[in-house]
């Protein structure tokens, strides 16, 4: 029983892992076709350096991810403290709008928020003509931006919440009677308090920002090209060995990220054990 | 701290840029481009019911060989030592971390008619077998997308159940069939909804992982979509009645889902 329950997780792990070896193999493969191997390169990675197209797409996607993580983890925040003060209806209604962009399709969000910026856009020529002003609003980074913090803030919300749930109220009011003004009361005890929750919704966000390709498809312009928007043009184009150099300096980047995450938890959870221990 | 008024600017931006926008998406599959109440582009949605069955049904075979594959999987990773489950949950949700473009490139290496198993096959004199611009490949695209999506929600519901329910049903007179399907089953519910959620929407929606191992001849709702924005069908109108038969549909499932979900079986384990 034991080799067999063995075998299968070694057979979904291969199944897993099994494509992206393949993507790192052929990264060092010299040979522009997919199929055959013809002898040892670093070539492509080399040209995936002077590749201004992808250089400039890994820039605009970090931008867009900090700008939109940001943002939506202040907006959170500030949503999460507000909904925790909300009547129970108010509450209902507010977090079953913010589950849509989270429980919809990508899709309908990217296309529904095209719409939105179409419809703006028509907004804003209409008052154009009659004030004579002059704003626009082009598809681009501005459109990206806000549909990432669109879909970001949820996130930011959901973690939040709960750790004001567990916080103590009297903590808040404490301050208050030691002497602090509102405001350092919300910075110095509210915010410290609930800190792991903002820290997990920013850190969500600004992945989920990096990856997202169906929304940003959707609202991205000719001038604010994301890294998984290039990368969709390049599957397109049949042969592109750069992809597979691109994908191993991912996947090898996620690796020493995740495990760089995994060795500061074990070690935080060993510490905090050890104190357990001692205050026993 | 009593105030609700830090939730304002929130609020606003959800009006704005989550309620009008799904508002938008209804007012444009009602409309025509002239801006006159039709119902022409939702009855024309009707014509793709074959597209739209394709999609349901393809989702469906993929959420539950997701199912079939992870629950296993997913139990036998609860049963180990707590540093065991720790690695094990980092490897199945590594490959979720690498672009879903580059993971579904990969398998077009893979499958192609001159890619890796066509090759070996020939080793053999076998093929070259028709493997990509297959349902089948588009299937298999869905499962190793979604899987770790679907192996997650398992394993944190399955690393509740203490050994000593399933001893006790055991010591009870049960044997391992009776174990699973009168213990565990009903104590997993909550996780195998939730699983077949995160797979099932993403994969009936798709348009990448249909354009790229579905070739052009498995056409999906979500290229039908893409292509009345994007593509050479320019056409938002019927895109947003397709956009919203879609919405509809799947808040159909998930409420059906929720019903079993909901039994707050999982309550049970606290």
């Amino acid at each position: 029983m034991k080799w067999l329950s063995k075998t299968y997780v070694g057979l979904v792990l291969a199944f897993l892992y099994a494509p992206i070896l393949v993507l790192i193999v052929f990264s060092f493969n010299q040979s522009k076709s997919r199929g055959a191997w013809t002898g040892f390169t670093l070539g492509w990675y080399q040209k995936l350096f002077t590749n201004d197209t992808i250089i400039q797409a890994l820039i605009n996607t970090m931008f867009v991810a900090v700008v939109s993580s940001v943002v939506a983890t202040a907006l959170g925040t500030l949503a999460a403290i507000g909904i925790a003060n909300m009547k129970k209806w108010q509450r209902g209604l507010v977090m079953n709008v913010t589950y849509m962009p989270v429980i919809n399709p990508e899709i309908v969000t990217g296309v529904s928020l095209m719409l939105l910026f179409v419809f703006l856009r028509s907004v804003l020529s209409y008052l154009n003509a009659k004030f004579g002003w002059n704003l626009q609003l082009e598809f681009g980074f501005v459109t990206l931006i806000l549909a990432h913090i669109t879909f970001n803030v949820p996130y930011v919300i959901l973690n939040v919440l709960p750790k004001l749930r567990q916080m103590d109220t009297f903590v808040y009011e404490a301050a208050l009677d030691l002497g602090c003004s509102p405001s350092q009361a919300f910075f110095k005890v509210v915010i410290p308090e609930i800190m792991p929750g903002i820290l997990s919704g920013f850190l969500m966000s600004f992945t989920y920002s990096l990856d997202d390709f169906i929304i940003s498809y959707f609202v991205a312009g000719a001038t604010s090209q994301t890294l998984p928007i290039v990368i969709f043009s390049m599957t397109r184009r049949k042969v592109s060995p750069e992809i597979n150099a691109l994908s191993a300096i991912i996947f090898v980047v996620v690796l020493a990220v995740l495990l760089a995450v995994n060795l500061y938890d074990s070690r935080r959870e060993k510490e905090n054990r050890m104190k357990a221990r001692a205050r026993a | 701290m009593k105030t609700k008024t830090p939730a304002l600017p929130y609020v606003l931006w959800m009006i704005i840029f989550t309620v009008i926008p799904l508002a938008l998406v209804a007012f444009y599959a009602i409309t025509d481009p002239q801006g006159h109440f039709t119902i022409d582009y939702i009855s024309q949605v009707g014509e793709y019911t074959p597209v739209l069955v394709r999609s349901i049904w393809l989702a469906a075979v993929s959420s539950v060989i997701s199912l079939l594959i992870a629950y296993p999987l997913a139990f036998w990773i609860s049963r180990r030592a707590w540093n065991h489950q720790r690695t094990m949950v980092m490897l199945v949700m590594l490959p979720m971390w690498m672009n879903f473009l580059l993971r579904t490139y990969a398998w077009m290496t893979i499958l192609e008619k001159n890619g890796l198993i066509n090759r070996f096959l020939g080793l053999f004199g076998i093929g070259p077998l028709e493997l990509i611009y297959t349902p089948g490949a588009v299937v298999l695209g869905m499962i190793y997308n979604y899987l770790p999506a679907m192996i997650l929600p398992l394993y944190s519901i399955m690393t509740k159940i203490p050994n000593s329910i399933i001893e006790a049903a055991q010591d009870l007179g049960c044997n391992t069939w009776d174990v699973l399907w009168k213990v565990l089953v009903p104590l997993t519910v909550p996780g195998i909804s939730t699983g077949v959620i995160m797979v099932f929407v993403p994969s009936v929606s798709t348009f990448i992982i249909s354009r790229m191992l579905g070739g052009g001849g498995n056409l999906l709702i979500g290229d039908l979509i893409e292509l009345q924005f994007l593509g050479n069908a320019y056409n938002p109108n019927l895109g947003a009645a397709i956009s919203l038969v879609l919405m509809v549909l799947i808040l159909l499932c998930m409420s059906v889902t929720n019903q079993f979900g909901d039994e707050e079986k999982g309550e049970m384990l606290k």
